[in-house]
């Protein structure tokens, strides 16, 4: 890419029209229909004049259990394209066989499989579970919201930020082609001269800031804002889960962050950490970008064990079995992570001693996770187990989850994992924890709390069609991943030479056709319950018989999540509450206290995103000013007092007692 | 364990290459039935370890769908405890099943990592045959280039690229480096991967005990040509080798170190290349990234490093240290009225930028292994053939450049 | 059932009925600590870059040709005292004393200042001689972790005279004494990492 022009060179950095990719036709197809599909949404949104109360009741809302929705819709939205990357890879693999290239280039293709990684990680994943947290979390310790509500919206934004910058490289450059990790030197700046490794390191430095700050918000608010009586031990396991998982982000996002500062370094400044000359290492970065990325394993599916936790004892009608077993493990779990990430690269050429090391605990770390299984196990004995939605997606977590299990362990055996790594039997054993795991999780928890959140239910025809196709289309995908994994197949090929290998590679691309009509039936799912929702509604606020505190208050809750804190006296407090048949307060209502909406957290990661932009680009002008701007921006919002006011306590006994009146009603129904 | 189970491990594979799923395709699981011994134990230890498993992943899975099914809530002659929710002697099998299995899986795990650390040099050539005192193994010294693969026979004075003949039942060691990113080094059939890494060196002693045409390949994403970078493993009884040996080298072409600046370009899909004649220290360069003439050998810094680098006259001094930092084999201009004395004396130093011979370290197998042990196995350092570590700038360099041990 | 256990006894055993305003910012204190933590994680990363790449001089300068441990000591000195000075502002500001707080606070600032100042001149005089961050790995390490802490000192100082206006303008209210608190927490973080490179960089690179 040449400037024409020192002055425009400028202006503009690096950026020229050459950076619009117009020669990859499927790009500038995809580019075309995300373009009609923005001007339709935005047509849409100013037709009904709903940009005031997207900005109002949205935006700039500091509600925990808001953000917390605006979490799963970003999940959801990304989702959706890092699916469309795994199909596109699933065709190319299914098709280059026989001395055909697919249809795919070696830069777009290589692209496509380092994204769908960093997207399906940092704007999946860990959205879906940090939106779960901040939905749950607050409504099952009896809080009003988190400590630090303006933190959060801006923690949330600064994910959204990031995910922005990463859609932006579809459109504008190039994406990097390194893998999702970019271990150096191929992400050096001597053999990715390109944008593509500065989108990957700024997209993921914005949302790691997000992440971090996430992070704490919640420790403080698990540690600081249970009701009265929920001692530690008493706390329910989804809130333990997270107080764990939140540790684990405070003590190995900033790991990425530095590590992700060094090679920024090296490719802006010329520093030599992970350079093959001038003193470089760049073992030192695979080493410490794996300190983040084991517990980042973990960050992810602790708090869906959570989740199954949850499910499992309140679909069983019964206590978990083991509650303090389980809290254990977790805790344990949550240490071990971070004495294991050397098992990621064995054949790197340690020593023997060292890999052995390595190897056994990460075996132990299956211990922990075992006890917990069994523990959902003995929990499903002598109990009624009610088969809905978030039930049958935990028993197919159970049954997927342990082969991914085993296959886990059988990687961290050092010798083993010689003529594995790096296979796709590795592919088939990761997917085969995170889909098993956290996106089955995430499911069972959309289905279990959705309830909660918007005040109707799940219709469940199209929930299961969507639960049976992606079982089984799971197992169809990645089965031949494993076979194929044992024939010697290496990941993150794009042509074939073995003829004889077509044939998984189609199998696993109909398995990859039946998630997608697994993916279409749970949006379908969304949409018919919507429509239907008076039919669906549930006034109770407790659809499923629930044991925590969250089902204790109305659905959707109010703003104050409680207008009383409940006192908790025993673990599993509402059901606690249901058997003592303790009556809901019906006056004497006081007015509460509540943070105050902003839109500084949105304006702030709005200027680090233009920041970003301007530094992947090099239009350093534009970056010193958006620089700037951020510190002004920041300091000023330093000079606002004004963050909390309160709910009148009228609003209050209205609210109150409208809820009185549903709740008879309901009675007089059942009577 | 590993030898007492390999008899049953044997047995399962065989099992599991002729399913009829295997049929199906006709195709190879390599990596379960390898022509090499040391994959080969190595897959039995995957069959080891998930048999180890299997123990208890079966009854858990057996369980969870009994539990599913007869404690539904449309049965309603199952018993129902809601209250029903601890129970010490539960706990403790629960706890304690998976640790007896980890302790088993742990110790065969020590014991395999340490008997197939390829580092160490082989002790057999298959179950049945050890390796001599007197055989000297066969050196390969491999270089991953972007994107093909470079071999060089440093006994035979040949070099290939993209094919690696090798001679059946003969240990061979290789050794392994890059030019300029991470690859792994890998063939299925003869052994488990190792990394090949820019600078540094690493090791793998393996051996081939059929004669046949195998595939290899690297198997860590290296960039854009990444798909073809595969090679062909040619196994050939040893009289075979020979004559395939004395075949290249009287085959004309020579690499010398500008034939191998040329071949170093990136380039993809490279067709089978022979070189009847190799520049002695060819391989060291490489490692030490000094190929280039004018260029230090990292083995120099190195050393010059350990003395306490160079002053500050050495601070404008980059030119000859500049090796692909600024993109591939970048030629670094040094800014004028920054040439020092200082220099001078390192350019003097480096004219002839040879790396030093590699000191021999091998880790050598003994001669009986207790495997259920572990202990039986000793210690690498003890069993160095020779303890004269010389402080050579080229010991200096391995001692950095073996990672984390 | 007793009569005891009426319904109404027992919605005062499961809802607090007479729960007053939380203090606001109960919190604060903790989440900035943890926040100190995960800072002083990233501080522990670049200290162990430090010590992986230390020794890589790539045949360039070495620490001994470069360090001037007077000027660090002096250097080291001006932050000491510019922590001394915060400990009496936050002194001040528990006697309520809202002009003296913002003096401190000021003297804090100069102090500050001439930190950065005597390491801005060091950095220039090293680059100079030719021992820039592109130089060799060692000399990579040593800037990014002295200069990441020179950075969050003169972050430090932005924050600091941002609260010097706001004392002025709103005086020692909760929600600025808290702010004070954090700074202050900031502030001897910086100090104790600071004797973190001070004995690993300094001191040590002269014994090696």
């Amino acid at each position: 890419m040449t400037s024409p022009d020192q002055s425009w060179s400028f202006l503009f950095g690096r950026l020229t029209l050459d950076s619009l990719p117009l020669h990859e036709p499927i790009v500038v197809a995809t580019f075309v229909a995300v373009m009609l599909g923005g001007v339709a949404l935005v047509g849409a949104l100013t037709y009904f004049r709903l940009w005031g109360y997207l900005w109002k009741e949205w935006f700039t809302s500091v509600d925990h259990k808001k953000i917390g929705i605006m979490y799963m819709v970003l999940g959801l939205i990304m989702f959706l394209r890092g699916f469309a990357d795994a199909v596109m890879m699933r065709l190319q693999q299914a098709m280059a066989f026989n001395g055909s290239e697919g249809y795919l280039n070696a830069h777009h293709y290589d692209q496509i499989f380092t994204a769908h990684g960093v997207i399906m990680i940092f704007f999946v994943a860990m959205p879906f579970v940090t939106g779960l947290m901040n939905y749950v979390v607050p409504l099952q310790i009896g809080a009003r919201d988190v400590s630090f509500p303006f933190l959060n919206n801006f923690s949330f934004w600064m994910t959204a930020s990031g995910a922005a910058l990463v859609m932006a490289s579809l459109f504008i450059g190039e994406f990097a082609q390194t893998g999702w990790l970019a271990y150096p030197p191929l992400s050096g700046i001597a053999y990715s001269p390109s944008v593509g490794v500065d989108y990957y390191i700024w997209a993921l430095q914005i949302a790691g800031v997000g992440t971090t700050l996430s992070g704490i918000n919640l420790i403080a608010t698990i540690v600081k804002m249970r009701a009265p009586g929920m001692n530690l031990m008493k706390m329910p396991v989804f809130t333990w889960t997270s107080l764990c998982t939140n540790v684990l982000i405070v003590a190995s996002f900033p790991v990425l962050t530095a590590v992700l500062a060094l090679l920024t370094a090296d490719r802006y400044i010329g520093t030599n950490f992970f350079t093959n000359d001038f003193g470089g290492s760049p073992m030192m970065y695979v080493n410490l970008i794996w300190i983040w990325g084991h517990p980042e394993v973990y960050i992810l599916v602790l708090p869906v064990f959570g989740v199954f936790s949850e499910v499992t004892s309140t679909f069983c009608g019964k206590r978990l079995f083991g509650y303090t077993s389980m809290v254990y493990a977790t805790v344990v779990i949550t240490i071990l992570s971070y004495v294991v990430w050397l098992h990621h690269f064995f054949t790197m050429g340690s020593g023997a001693s060292v890999n052995s090391f390595f190897g056994i605990t990460t075996m132990v770390i299956s211990i922990p996770t075992g006890a917990k299984l069994f523990n959902w196990l003995f929990t499903m004995y002598r109990a009624r187990i009610r088969f809905d939605l978030p039930m049958m997606w935990t028993v197919a977590f159970m049954l997927t989850f342990v082969i991914g299990g085993m296959t886990g362990v059988l990687l961290a055996v050092p010798p083993a994992d010689f003529v594995l790594h790096n296979s796709l039997f590795l592919i088939a054993h990761f997917h085969n924890v995170i889909i098993g795991g956290v996106v089955f999780g995430v499911f069972a928890a959309i289905n279990y709390w959705w309830p909660k959140a918007f005040g109707f239910r799940l219709e469940p025809f199209w929930g299961k069609v969507s639960f049976w196709c992606w079982v089984v289309g799971f197992w169809l995908a990645f089965t031949p991943l494993y076979v194929m994994g044992l024939m010697g197949v290496t990941r993150r090929m794009r042509v074939f030479d073995d003829p004889s290998l077509q044939i998984w590679f189609v199998i696993a691309a109909i398995g990859a056709g039946l998630i997608a009509i697994g993916i279409a039936a749970m949006l379908i799912q969304y949409a018919v319950s919507i429509i239907n929702r008076d039919k669906l509604r549930d006034e109770s606020g407790d659809p499923w018989n629930g044991r925590t505190l969250e089902w204790s208050t109305s659905s959707p809750p109010p703003a104050y999540n409680f207008a009383f804190t409940p006192v908790v006296h025993d673990l599993d407090a509402w059901a606690d509450m249901k058997r003592m048949g303790v009556p809901r307060p019906v006056d004497g209502f006081c007015p509460i206290h509540m943070p105050r909406n902003t839109g500084a957290g949105i304006i702030l990661a709005g200027i680090a995103t233009v920041c970003g932009f301007a530094l992947i680009w090099h239009i350093w002008w534009l970056a010193l000013a958006s620089f700037a701007a951020l510190l002004v921006a920041a300091i000023a919002h330093t000079f606002n007092y004004r963050r909390d006011f309160h709910i009148p306590v009228e609003t209050v006994e209205e609210t109150e007692s409208a809820r009185t009146r549903q709740l008879a009603s309901l009675q007089g129904a059942a009577a | 364990m590993v030898a007492i189970l390999s008899n049953p491990a044997r047995a399962l594979r065989s099992a599991l290459a002729l399913s009829p799923l295997a049929l199906l395709g006709g195709c190879d699981w390599v990596v379960m039935n390898p022509a090499g011994d040391v994959a080969r134990q190595q897959a039995d230890l995957v069959i080891v370890a998930t048999v180890l498993m299997l123990l208890i992943i079966v009854p858990v899975m057996a369980l969870t769908i009994w539990f599913a099914w007869h404690y539904r809530a449309a049965n309603q002659d199952a018993r129902y405890e809601p209250d029903w929710h601890h129970s010490t002697q539960l706990e403790l099998v629960i706890w304690s099943a998976p640790l007896l299995i980890i302790i088993a899986l742990g110790a065969v795990t020590w014991a395999g990592t340490h008997l197939l650390d390829p580092y160490r040099t082989i002790g057999r050539i298959d179950a049945g045959k050890a390796v001599s005192a007197t055989v000297k193994p066969l050196e390969v010294n491999v270089v991953a280039l972007d994107w093909k693969w470079l071999f060089i026979y440093p006994e035979q004075k040949i070099a290939t690229v993209n094919e690696l003949v090798l001679p059946t039942d003969r240990p061979i060691k290789f050794r392994i480096t890059s030019s300029s990113v991470m690859n792994s080094f890998y063939a299925p059939a003869l052994a488990g991967q190792i990394y090949a890494m820019p600078g540094m060196e690493t090791k793998l002693h393996a051996v081939l005990n059929r004669e046949g045409l195998y595939a290899g390949f690297s198997a860590n994403y290296s960039g854009a040509g990444f798909s073809h970078m595969r090679f062909a493993m040619r196994g050939l009884s040893a009289q075979g080798f020979d004559q395939w040996a004395a075949g290249v080298r009287a085959e004309s072409g020579l690499l010398d170190r500008a034939a191998y600046l040329e071949l170093e370009k990136p380039s993809e899909q490279e067709a089978v290349r022979h070189y009847a004649a190799v520049a002695p220290d060819l391989f060291d360069a490489v490692v030490n990234l000094c190929v280039r003439p004018g260029k230090m050998c990292m083995s120099q810094m190195m050393a010059l490093d350990a003395r306490g680098g160079t002053g500050k006259a050495g601070g404008f001094n980059t030119a000859a240290l500049t090796y692909d930092k600024f993109g591939r084999e970048h030629v670094a201009n040094v800014a004028p009225g920054a040439l020092l004395a200082a220099e001078k004396w390192v350019k003097a130093m480096c004219a002839d930028n040879s790396p030093t011979a590699a000191l021999s370290q091998e880790w050598r197998a003994p001669a009986s292994v207790s495997p259920l042990r572990g202990a039986g196995i000793a210690r690498p350092a003890q069993s160095r053939p020779t303890d004269t570590l010389s402080l050579a700038p080229a010991a200096l360099d391995r001692a950095a450049k073996s990672p984390l041990s | 059932m007793s009569e005891a256990n009426s319904a109404a006894t027992l919605t005062g055993r499961f809802y607090d009925l007479h729960e007053h305003d939380h203090p606001e910012g109960g919190s604060t204190m903790l989440g900035f600590w943890i926040y100190l933590m995960s800072d002083c994680l990233i501080f522990a990363m670049l200290f162990a870059a430090f010590g992986v790449l230390g020794g890589n001089l790539a045949a360039g300068p070495g620490p001994k040709d470069l360090f001037d441990l007077p000027l660090v000591a002096l250097n080291t000195s001006m932050l000491l005292f510019s922590s001394i000075t915060y400990g009496f502002a936050m002194l001040a500001m528990q006697r309520g004393a809202k002009a003296q707080v913002q003096g401190w606070l000021l003297v804090t600032a100069l102090f500050g200042a001439a930190f950065l100042s005597i390491e801005l001149y060091e950095f220039a005089h090293m680059i100079h001689e030719g021992a820039t961050p592109q130089r060799s790995a060692f000399l990579s390490a040593f800037f990014t972790l002295v200069g990441t802490h020179g950075l969050h000192v003169t972050f430090g100082l932005v924050w600091l005279f941002v609260l010097v206006v706001q004392v002025g303008q709103r005086g020692l209210i909760p929600a600025n004494r808290r702010r004070l608190m954090c700074l202050s927490l900031f502030w001897h973080f910086l100090d104790v990492v600071w004797i973190g490179v001070f004995t690993f960089v300094y001191l040590m690179g002269m014994l090696r």
